[in-house]
């Protein structure tokens, strides 16, 4: 009797251009996501519906919680500039090795005068709870002002551009202290300005 | 499914010892598996990690008086929220000497603020029957509400899309509208 054979085909594929593939994928995304930096002043945003992005570039962040201030700018050449400014302006210098480590500094809260110090902090030690206690923004002393006029001024002179400026405040923060943010902002008649939000639906 | 084949077992024959055949072929599934899974992992966390934000403008502040354009404002057209504590809000529509409506208390999201500026949308825009004239609102926050209350008002502003809304600093008339609620204590 004659049997018709049935021809016997592997089941197994070759994967090893898939797997080249997926390696080649897996090792851009890993390069080009950006690590998340732990921040000096951690905190909570509120949330909302919008889906604005934040841009990138010619920024300024004024992260507001627990009544303190931090300031923060996009840009390592806008850095630079800004803290030239502010050291003209309140009579302090820096040398190129403290300048270039400013640079790297995503964003700070200290006075002027305890610059110094934090700049010879390792990053680590920097961003430590209770080690910088906020940029002065009262009537008195009003660094604030002065930092968001060196860093406006900064984009100017390196961009051309107007700084964006955004506030990133705690959901629990009582208005007035964002009143106060606010009030110095539009006294340099910056009346546009971007909240930080997190995402929810619209359901809530 | 592990196919590293080791070719043991009946390969001998008449004594002689034959070198063993290799497979080479590796089962890569579960790399592949293992591979794909990251990458859908930092697919998402990349485009997540970007803050949402949003725009806000707030009126001009010049002190500039003499150029100022009076602008007249029908007291049907404005509806004031008031942010008060305990995560309430205080809402009146009209003048605050003579309210029209309210003052009531609301809460925040859709069961509370939101379906009053639905409803006073409405209102507004069957008064005038003009698209241009729609309905304005005020937002003033007081000492005692946070930050939260306040970008949650903003996205109601935008959930309802109300044509014009402005930040105002709050009155001692209102904060008084406010204790009277028990929203605000000074």
């Amino acid at each position: 009797m004659a049997k018709v054979k049935m021809s016997k085909k592997s089941t197994k594929i070759d994967m090893t251009a898939m797997c080249d593939v997926a390696f080649l994928l897996l090792s851009f995304f890993v390069m080009t996501s950006t690590a998340k930096i732990p921040e000096p002043l951690p905190v909570d945003t509120p949330a909302s519906t919008r889906e604005t992005k934040l841009p990138d570039t010619d920024l300024a962040t004024i992260t507001v919680g627990d009544k303190k201030v931090f300031f923060g700018i996009a840009g390592q050449d806008l850095r630079r500039e800004a803290l030239g400014i502010i050291a003209e302006k309140y009579s302090v210098t820096f040398t190129e090795e403290e300048t270039k480590r400013f640079s790297l500094i995503d964003g700070f809260g200290v006075p002027v005068g305890n610059l110094k110090q934090l700049i010879s902090l390792k990053g680590d030690e920097r961003n430590k709870p209770g080690v910088q206690p906020g940029i002065p923004y009262d009537s008195l002393d009003n660094q604030l002002r002065e930092w968001v006029l060196a860093a406006r001024t900064a984009a100017k002179n390196a961009h051309q551009t107007e700084l964006k400026i955004a506030i990133k405040g705690d959901a629990k923060e009582e208005y007035p202290t964002i009143k106060k943010v606010i009030d110095i902002l539009q006294q340099q008649k910056v009346n546009k300005f971007f909240l930080v939000t997190g995402l929810r639906s619209e359901d809530f | 499914m592990a196919e590293l084949n080791t070719g043991g077992g009946g390969g001998k024959k008449k004594g002689h010892v034959r070198s063993k055949k290799q497979d080479a072929s590796v089962d890569l599934t579960a790399m592949v598996d293992l591979a794909f899974l990251l990458i859908t992992f930092f697919m998402l966390t990349t485009s997540l990690s970007k803050p949402q934000s949003m725009n806000l403008a707030m009126p001009d502040k010049t002190e500039d008086q003499t150029e100022k354009p009076v602008i007249d404002v029908a007291d049907d057209r404005t509806m004031t929220l008031l942010l008060g504590e305990k995560n309430q809000i205080v809402w009146y529509y009209g003048l605050p000497d003579s309210p029209i409506e309210g003052p009531t208390k609301v809460g925040y999201g859709k069961n509370g603020i939101r379906k009053e500026l639905l409803e006073k949308e409405k209102t507004v825009l069957s008064k005038y029957g003009d698209p241009k004239k729609g309905l304005i609102v005020l937002i003033k926050a007081s000492k005692k509400s946070t930050y939260r209350n306040l970008v949650d008002v903003l996205d109601e502003m935008a959930i309802a899309k109300v044509p014009t809304y402005a930040i105002v600093d709050i009155t001692p008339e209102e904060n008084a509208m406010l204790e009277k609620e028990g929203l605000y204590t000074k």
